[in-house]
């Protein structure tokens, strides 16, 4: 450990970024040619997932070793904690173009379509109501209600952060047991969540004509629904590292930023959500 | 650090050799050198592609190229200059200093560092191309504007996946940049004592961490739009074209800055070494600089005045913008208050700077007055603007690029550039970039639109000069490889301190820089 109290630590050089670019070159090409029906597209893409997963496994793996092995001064620490804060924040904005384009639709364009020359040259008998599919929806479509499997989603994520929470003072006692269990909740409300977010898509589509080309509110429902479950399914994912980590014998009360990190993901996950529920399902 | 022999310095660097040493490094320099001629290399394809769209438009009538070409030619010339030269070009800039300018052994991040660059190549493989691929690249213009770009061929899935990636590339760099010069500075150097070029590159980074996000998911909607049957841009599904280019320009314009604020940086490294006075101000730059990004993101519109907007709309992003000009105004007044009384001489990396500041503030004339909204309705996507955005991104961008290059030379070869050949590129450039750009003011002015490859008669002189001059900026560039080829292959020996009066920690360290420096952090007066 002495060694690492001066000097940075400068990692060696690295063949794992150059399978990164080769895996995201194959799987954008592969997505393209996937799109348009031609070539081997789903070949290529899938080539391109199996030598993402590969780096991800590899590269996260050298870092845990580094870390273990007390190769990370504190100075290396305050980078990570600087580095995910930021990421989180890109994150952030990365929402903040849907949720602008659904405040867009709500505010401002689905009511210019139903008002003034708009309604009376074009779209004659268009009103102003959310949720809308437009002046010329495909078909009909009802949209999904709040109070349901969503509300009852919002507990589970909100619980899951209790709980994730009550994990982390675990780790912090010493209380490795505690630890796991408030880990192993965690993980469990997440994946109940997503089980029943791919159930409320299952009824959407199969119960209420709500699919994604149901004009601007299908549109806004299901890419918003979707990155979130997406990053859940993420945060699943890291939670899932964390726990077998801590089952490994990982992490000291003082020493245990993977953990940190995963949990404001988790947390920013969550807020997400509760934006999401209010401006989406609920209002 | 003196006292290391240069036998000593070279073969420093451990690890793989060859193209494995390139394609594993987690050096910074490695990767800064890396970036700066994967940038040049850009440079100079859509450099290719501009001479072609001059070519086409030095008569009326259609000699050079298909329409249907010209456009994707005027599309992939902004994308590639935009993300493949000026972006990247920076950021080689940000990795060769600013762990020399901080005295840090490296970044942050090394190997995501390296990623950050890996990705680039990959990026650009998939939009050149797209060239080739059945309906050829993108032609809805750099802005990307649905409905044509929901309308294009499969070459516009490419350039999003492109855009994407290089999105990706931009955030990481950005989050490297932001942590190595929050956490990575050595002893006694706070904040307000970093040297400019690492603050202009600690906002841009900011900039770039808050928007690259928003193109990502803007993108994303063209993408499902195009294949799932979204409506965020079609208004029968009650969606808008508009909302694409409000969330498109809520990146573009501090996207602008982006590419503008670290050619400030450097020009303000530059400028006092060869006046002899330190920089006039430097609390008034930085604050200059936050104000402008702030500033940034109340701005976009102005890019739509000709959209149709609520009148107060306008007037609220035409007060914005014209703002802008004030902190702007603050750092060409500091420039030239540090040049004020200075013994001033004229190497190159002078000259360049000198140059900067003249036709620059000319683009930001020219910007203040397409700012203004019952104008701009005249003026928009006339030749007006591509001189506007040309003034600024070519001579303001690109120039303060060459400054840098040939201030940092000597640190990065070891040897001095040769003054007579740079200074001829500087003029030919200088030259060249007015006999271009200057006559499209006359051309928008008078109602010449942008974008189209053929033209009425009336603008047939001024388009001639432009495209001669176009050449001729062209051609001036290669004397730009002469230079760099003869610095790297020898010349005069740099000192330490390669210019007489330069002035930071990255002065410190020997010409060439070791392959490591600062692995134990300097104390900063």
């Amino acid at each position: 450990m002495n060694h690492a109290v001066d000097k940075y630590f400068v990692p060696e050089p690295s063949k794992y970024p150059i399978f990164g670019s080769v895996a995201l070159l194959l799987f954008g090409t592969g997505a393209v040619l996937w799109l348009n029906q031609t070539g081997p597209g789903p070949q290529l893409f899938f080539l391109g997932v199996a030598i993402l997963v590969y780096m991800l496994f590899g590269w996260f793996g050298q870092v845990i070793r580094e870390s273990e092995s007390g190769e990370y001064s504190q100075r290396v620490d305050k980078s990570f904690r600087w580095s995910m804060g930021w990421f989180i924040f890109s994150e952030v904005m990365f929402f903040a173009a849907f949720f602008g384009a659904l405040f867009y639709a709500r505010v401002l364009s689905v009511p210019w379509l139903a008002s003034g020359d708009n309604e009376a040259l074009l779209w004659q008998g268009f009103t102003a109501d959310w949720p809308s599919a437009g002046p010329r929806p495909d078909e009909a479509f009802t949209p999904m209600g709040a109070w349901g499997i969503p509300a009852f989603n919002t507990l589970l994520l909100l619980t899951s952060g209790a709980t994730l929470t009550w994990a982390h003072h675990a780790l912090l006692k010493g209380d490795r047991k505690q630890l796991k269990l408030g880990l192993m909740l965690t993980i469990l409300l997440g994946v109940v969540f997503l089980g029943f977010q791919m159930y409320e898509y299952v009824h959407a589509y199969a119960d209420l004509n709500l699919r994604m080309d149901s004009g601007i509110y299908g549109s806004t429902f299901f890419l918003l629904t979707g990155f979130h479950g997406l990053h859940v399914t993420i945060g699943a994912i890291m939670l899932t590292v964390m726990l077998f980590r801590v089952m490994a014998g990982h992490f000291r009360p003082d020493h245990h930023f993977a953990f940190e990190a995963t949990a404001w993901y988790w947390h920013f996950v969550d807020v997400v959500w509760l934006i999401l529920f209010v401006v989406v399902y609920w209002l | 650090m003196a006292a290391v022999t240069p036998d000593h310095l070279h073969d420093h660097h451990h690890g793989p050799s060859g193209l494995m040493r390139w394609i594993t490094t987690t050096n910074h320099k490695d990767i800064g050198t890396m970036y700066l001629l994967f940038s040049f290399i850009m440079f100079l394809s859509g450099g290719v592609m501009a001479l072609t769209i001059r070519a086409e438009l030095f008569q009326p009538g259609l000699q050079v190229v298909e329409p249907e070409f010209f456009n994707q030619l005027t599309t992939m010339h902004g994308l590639v200059m935009v993300f493949g030269a000026i972006m990247p070009a920076f950021v080689g800039f940000a990795n060769w200093m600013l762990p020399l300018m901080i005295g840090a052994s490296d970044m942050a991040f090394a190997r995501m560092n390296n990623w950050s660059f890996w990705l680039l190549p990959v990026a650009a493989v998939m939009l050149i191309g797209s060239f080739f691929v059945p309906g050829g690249a993108t032609a809805a213009g750099w802005t990307l504007y649905p409905p044509l770009s929901v309308q294009m061929g499969m070459g516009m899935d490419l350039a999003i996946f492109a855009v994407h990636i290089m999105g990706i590339s931009s955030i990481m760099g950005a989050i490297n940049i932001v942590v190595t010069i929050l956490n990575m500075r050595a002893p006694g150097m706070t904040l307000m004592k970093m040297p400019l070029f690492c603050w202009t590159w600690l906002i841009t980074a900011y900039l770039l961490i808050a928007v690259m996000p928003v193109l990502a998911g803007a993108v994303t909607m063209i993408l499902t739009d195009r294949h799932f049957g979204t409506s965020f841009f079609n208004a029968a599904g009650g969606g808008d074209p508009v909302l694409f280019q409000h969330i498109f320009w809520f990146f573009g314009h501090p996207e602008v800055y982006i590419m503008i604020l670290p050619a400030f940086g450097i020009v303000s490294q530059i400028i006092p070494t060869f006046a002899r006075k330190p920089l006039f101000g430097y609390a008034s730059m930085v604050y200059a600089t936050a104000s402008i990004a702030v500033l940034s993101f109340v701005v976009w519109a102005h890019h739509m005045f000709a959209t149709g907007m609520p009148a107060q709309g306008q007037l609220f992003f035409m007060y914005a913008t014209m703002l802008i000009a004030v902190p702007t105004g603050v750092k060409v007044f500091n420039w030239i208050a540090t040049m004020w009384r200075g013994s001033m001489t004229f190497e190159t990396p002078m000259l360049w700077s000198v140059g900067f500041i003249f036709v620059f503030t000319l683009g930001g004339f020219t910007g203040l007055i397409c700012a203004i909204a019952p104008v701009d309705i005249q003026l928009h996507d006339t030749y007006y603007v591509v001189a506007h955005f040309h003034y600024v991104l070519v001579a303001g961008s690109l120039f303060a690029l060459f400054a840098g290059a040939y201030y940092w030379l000597p640190k990065w070869t070891g040897h001095m550039p040769n003054e007579t050949i740079g200074k001829l590129h500087f003029w030919c450039s200088m030259v060249f970039f007015n006999i271009t750009f200057f006559p499209m003011h006359f051309l928008g002015l008078a109602g010449m639109p942008r974008r189209i490859p053929d033209y009425a008669l009336q603008f047939a002189d001024f388009n001639a000069l432009a495209t001669v001059g176009a050449f001729g900026f062209g051609l001036s560039q290669l004397i730009f490889i002469v230079v760099v080829v003869k610095c790297v292959r020898g010349g005069e020996k740099a000192a330490a301190r390669s210019w007489e009066d330069a002035d930071g920690l990255e002065w410190t360290v020997p010409s060439p820089a070791p392959h490591h420096t600062f692995e134990v952090a300097p104390v900063f007066k």
